[in-house]
């Protein structure tokens, strides 16, 4: 299993079944849409570990406008805020589409009616920033049977 | 081709060579044109292990610090699980990137504490990045006083959310010098 170079041995040890095998498959590509560019670096980074090639952008627009010429991703990391348009907006556009990615929201809003209210804009997942190595592991264990379906 | 020198530091006995290790008589000594000191690499050698070893215990008294007296959690070790080889200073530019955020958002805060009346939910907006920004580098204490200062937001009290916000930038302030201080090793 390739997590990258000099990987430490304890990222391994937080991947539950099913990430391994997602890991290892080097086709699967991720969105990172965060006006926050130090939230947009730490998932980068994150998802590169876990083998996946990712691209970044700074809000639901620029997400909605990469589909639109053609962008395809598996994965898409949907912050909530964001200036231009935010997450909600974006994952309605998205679904609106017909885009059927994972989209997984990333909020740092606590409060649970709130990520209702994001989750039914179209999300498959919503988590409290930051990611962490066992959240991001349960995303890939996720993504790898809807992928198997 | 290397080249030898048998050297020592000491006074009196020691004669000095030339490059090809042969020793010279004064004359030939004392009309070179360069005089090279007499220097026992073997020395120097264990002053640098030395130091190392100084500068070592240095670096992890000052990173459990970090730890034991709350300024820093677990999401911190996270981030040093991330660096590695390829990308060796990712820490310290994700610390840089909050360093950024955080003096945009302090200066924000501060426009919004003085203006009359105090705009709560704009406040509680920047306290939210703030929160989350300190959060994703396990800036704990920071991370608590943002908390707080949005507690008082929701209750839209003026003077605790004036009072608490030297707090959250005392504490920014002190994580600051000893993070600085902790890469500057």
């Amino acid at each position: 299993m390739v997590l990258g170079k000099g990987a430490s041995s304890s990222l391994s040890k937080k991947m539950v079944d099913g990430a391994e095998e997602m890991v290892n498959n080097n086709n699967f590509t991720a969105l990172v849409v965060d006006d926050d560019p130090l939230i947009r670096v730490l998932h980068d980074m994150y998802l590169r570990k876990f083998g996946l090639k990712a691209q970044v952008v700074e809000n639901g627009k620029m997400a909605v406008d990469l589909f639109h010429v053609g962008a395809t991703f598996n994965l898409i990391l949907m912050d909530k805020e964001m200036p231009v348009m935010d997450g909600a907006e974006a994952t309605k556009q998205l679904r609106a589409m017909g885009v059927n990615s994972m989209i997984v929201g990333v909020t740092s809003r606590d409060l649970s009616f709130e990520k209702e209210a994001f989750m039914e804009a179209g999300l498959d997942l919503c988590f409290e920033k930051p990611l962490t190595p066992e959240k991001i592991s349960f995303i890939l264990q996720e993504l790898n049977k809807n992928n198997n379906n | 081709m290397i080249i030898l020198f048998n050297i020592s530091l000491t006074k009196g006995n020691s004669r000095a060579i030339n490059r090809k290790g042969m020793a010279i008589d004064d004359h030939e000594h004392n009309s070179t044109r360069t005089k090279l000191p007499i220097i026992d690499v073997s020395y120097f050698t264990e002053k640098a292990r030395m130091d190392m070893n100084r500068l070592q215990q240095e670096v992890a008294c000052m990173r459990s610090s970090l730890f034991d007296q709350g300024y820093l959690d677990e999401q911190f070790i996270q981030l040093e699980e991330l660096q590695d080889d390829a990308n060796p200073n990712f820490v310290q530019e994700i610390v840089t990137l909050f360093y950024t955020d955080s003096a945009r958002l302090i200066q924000n805060i501060e426009q919004a504490l003085r203006s009359k009346p105090i705009g709560f939910s704009k406040l509680d907006d920047y306290m939210h990045q703030f929160k989350g920004s300190s959060s994703s580098i396990g800036a704990k204490k920071v991370t608590n006083q943002c908390a707080l200062l949005r507690e008082y937001c929701s209750a839209e009290n003026g003077e605790g959310c004036i009072s608490t916000f030297l707090q959250v930038k005392q504490e920014y302030a002190i994580l600051r010098r000893k993070l600085e201080a902790y890469f500057e090793v």
